[in-house]
């Protein structure tokens, strides 16, 4: 596995910490949701960044009392053909402005990297060999967008009209490259 | 015709350069076919029973002559000299092999044509009426819309994963000739009690093995509201559509198992947060859109020109065809003209690559250089002046395209069934041929009236059956096929299923058994002039029932 991050393939500081495993000080982690809400109190008063390995069939909405406090959410993608994170992912960028680190982790392929940014994922554990490398010419291949999203690209609607990009909801930051 | 300007004709060799990308990955071996499998349906290739199978769109049915010179172009040097038009405005390609898929593409993109989309767990194929722009029962030109809905939802970034495909179609006349009551999200115009004009908004339509007539959840959507409702729609379902089970995946399961009332409450609580972000519309967008679609400089013509009645009376055939084939325009003098691809024998929806060349060159003469494609699988010349309907008549008898037939028995919707598709039980086509065959006699077919058969050869229902008049669908038991019988079903604005006639019938004995039930119909109808479905409805079906399985 590879992790990108910026477009660039970088080192991993957070470790995954399994639910019966203690919690080591002095590093960055990310735990489940169930040890998360369990702990969420406790957790969030760390000095190191904590993140939250989150599921997509339980409601993200449920992070939301959190989030100003969260340092990244990872949502999955158990297979790269299961598309709920997506909407998960746009939800906590555009609703709720979580300006933390969003992970996309699982099943996650070259050929979604760009469908992945542009609803605001901006960290991407990367498991086929060669994608990490292939991360910015696949996300580069199109120059036209025709969706308003959190990532600020202006739609081809408004280019035509000779207008900026939409504003970006409030508390969103754009994750363009 | 809508003119793609730089940013569609952008995004279209675009998609064509990352498809060419996705292809060499797969034939190296960097791409397993499973991951490859939903990369090449999310561009319309599908691996049939023979060969690989490209569904190319037909945005709202209009195509323009160039367009359908390049789709002969495609026929001749990429297949085998012919295509099949869906019931879904595409076309489709069965014999396309897949190292020559990127420069069909790229063939395709030179006239602004693409096949993103029309296959996949995506937004497909934005459909309409097929009269669009020239109905005369229209409130406005639904087309518009149609594009609005292309663009937003091509390559969305949200939506390019649902849980399964996912359909949605268009209506603006007082006559739903877009089906828009079986799609996934069905749309029709309609003017409030204020004159306003929206959207109707209808869910969970769809045929299948589970099928569902659309429930109303919104009655009055503003246009400005279009994009973030069907969003709104869009990500509840991406998020509570079921994944457990492909049959259970379409969103009209969801809105069944939830119940509509539900359902829209939950949209409208989605829709709350994002009705007034940036997919809220600006009638500068649309006006602009709307811009993009020019119509014919017509000229001002009197309806029913006297060459037109003096050949009426002349030529009994061409008098047939003009009752049959000929509709009325908006415009006075003009006419719209459907091509029938149902001739007799021939598979339902198929045109050779000589046909399209030939009805390309026709529309440049007589119809301002446009086509459209229905659902029905027939083609229509939206722009005819009446005064030369005669000589057009003509030309399209020696491409064997004004077969009188349309709405007719034999107009016969039909999917490629066992003959091409790797999903069917049984096959469809020569079922459509044959019954083709009974009914041939114009005269015959005349006196029956408007009768819609639909052939699926599987459960998929591709062919339509519950919502055709007499719906045949086939099954396998035992290794055989067997056709169940329907009576009853339509997908027009007063839309419903098929009711099961009885049993299923032995492939040999279809045809007999809707011949049975035609001559019942013909004896038990009121007048002459009470339709079939309208007959059906009045006695039940009890009456065929009876009919048909006391004789076997």
């Amino acid at each position: 596995m590879q992790l990108v991050k910026s477009g660039r393939i970088v080192e991993d500081r957070y470790v995954r910490i399994a639910d019966d495993a203690p919690i080591p000080d002095g590093v960055a982690v990310i735990v489940s949701d169930a040890r998360f809400l369990a702990n969420a109190g406790a957790l969030l008063q760390r000095v190191e960044p904590v993140g939250v390995l989150w599921p997509n069939n339980r409601p993200i909405e449920a992070l939301a009392p959190y989030l100003g406090r969260l340092a990244l959410v990872a949502l999955a993608f158990p297979g790269f053909r299961d598309g709920r994170a997506y909407s998960q992912a746009r939800i906590l960028r555009e609703r709720y402005g979580f300006g933390g680190e969003l992970r996309a982790t699982g099943q996650v392929l070259r050929d979604q990297f760009l469908f992945l940014l542009r609803a605001g994922f901006d960290s991407f554990e990367v498991s086929k060999e060669g994608d990490a490398a292939a991360f910015v010419g696949s996300t580069r291949r199109f120059d036209v967008f025709y969706q308003p999203t959190g990532d600020g690209r202006a739609t081809a609607f408004r280019r035509r009209l000779g207008r900026p990009p939409q504003a970006v909801p409030a508390g969103t930051r754009a994750h363009a490259l | 015709m809508y003119r793609y300007d730089d940013f569609d004709q952008t995004l279209v060799h675009q998609r064509v350069a990352e498809f060419r990308d996705q292809v060499g990955r797969r034939l190296s071996g960097a791409l397993t076919e499973d991951e490859f499998k939903i990369l090449r349906l999310m561009n319309g290739v599908y691996l049939q029973l023979h060969a690989y199978m490209l569904r190319i769109a037909i945005p709202y049915g209009t195509l323009s002559s160039e367009q359908m010179r390049m789709l002969a172009h495609v026929a001749r040097r990429y297949d085998r000299g012919y295509g099949h038009f869906t019931t879904r405005q595409n076309i489709q390609f069965n014999w396309i092999k897949l190292e020559e898929m990127p420069d069909t593409l790229a063939d395709l993109a030179g006239v602004k044509m693409h096949a993103m989309q029309t296959s996949g767990n995506c937004v497909r194929n934005i459909t309409t009426d097929q009269w669009a722009g020239v109905a005369a029962d229209e409130i406005e030109d639904p087309r518009i819309w149609a594009e609005v809905l292309r663009q937003y939802s091509t390559l969305h970034p949200e939506f390019s994963f649902l849980p399964r495909k996912f359909k949605i179609a268009i209506s603006a006349a007082a006559h739903d000739r877009a089906a828009v009551a079986v799609h996934d999200i069905g749309l029709r115009m309609v003017r409030n009690s204020a004159g306003e004009v929206g959207f109707e908004v209808q869910v969970g339509g769809g045929l299948g093995r589970t099928p569902f007539i659309g429930k109303v959840i919104k009655p009055f959507l503003p246009k400005r509201d279009l994009l973030s409702y069907v969003e709104a729609v869009l990500r509840v379902y991406n998020q509570y559509g079921r994944r457990d089970n492909i049959y259970k995946a379409r969103i009209k399961i969801l809105v069944h198992e939830l119940g509509a009332e539900k359902f829209g409450a939950e949209v409208e609580k989605e829709w709350a947060t994002i009705k007034d972000s940036a997919l809220a519309l600006d009638p500068a967008v649309i006006a602009d859109v709307a811009e993009r679609f020019t119509y014919p400089d017509y000229e001002r013509l009197e309806d029913n020109p006297p060459a037109l009645a003096r050949a009426r009376q002349e030529d009994r055939a061409f008098a047939a065809w003009l009752d049959n084939s000929v509709s009325n325009h908006k415009q006075p003098g003009y006419a719209i003209v459907t091509l029938s691809l149902k001739p007799v024998g021939a598979p339902p929806g198929d045109a050779t690559a000589e046909q399209m060349d030939a009805i390309a060159d026709l529309a440049d003469r007589y119809s301002f250089g446009e086509i459209r494609v229905g659902h029905e699988q027939n083609l229509v010349l939206p722009h005819v002046a009446q005064k030369e309907l005669p000589e057009l008549w003509q030309k399209l008898e020696a491409h064997g395209l004004a077969t009188p037939n349309v709405g007719l028995v034999s107009d016969i919707i039909a999917c490629p069934g066992l003959d091409y598709c790797s999903l069917a039980n049984a096959r469809s086509i020569p079922v459509a041929q044959e019954l083709t065959q009974r009914f041939r006699d114009h005269k015959l077919a005349s006196t029956i009236g408007r009768l819609h058969i639909n052939i699926s050869g599987c459960i998929n229902a591709c062919g339509h059956h519950h919502v055709g008049h007499i719906g045949i669908l086939g099954v396998e038991k035992n290794g055989e096929e067997f056709y169940q019988i329907t009576l009853g079903g339509r997908a027009d604005e007063d839309a419903r299923l098929g009711t099961l006639l009885g049993p299923a019938v032995r492939y040999g004995e279809v045809a007999d058994v809707v011949e049975d039930v035609v001559a019942a119909y013909v004896e038990l109808r009121k007048t002459p002039q009470e339709l079939f479905i309208d007959t059906v409805k009045r006695i039940g079906i009890e009456p065929f029932k009876e009919r048909v399985y006391a004789a076997r």
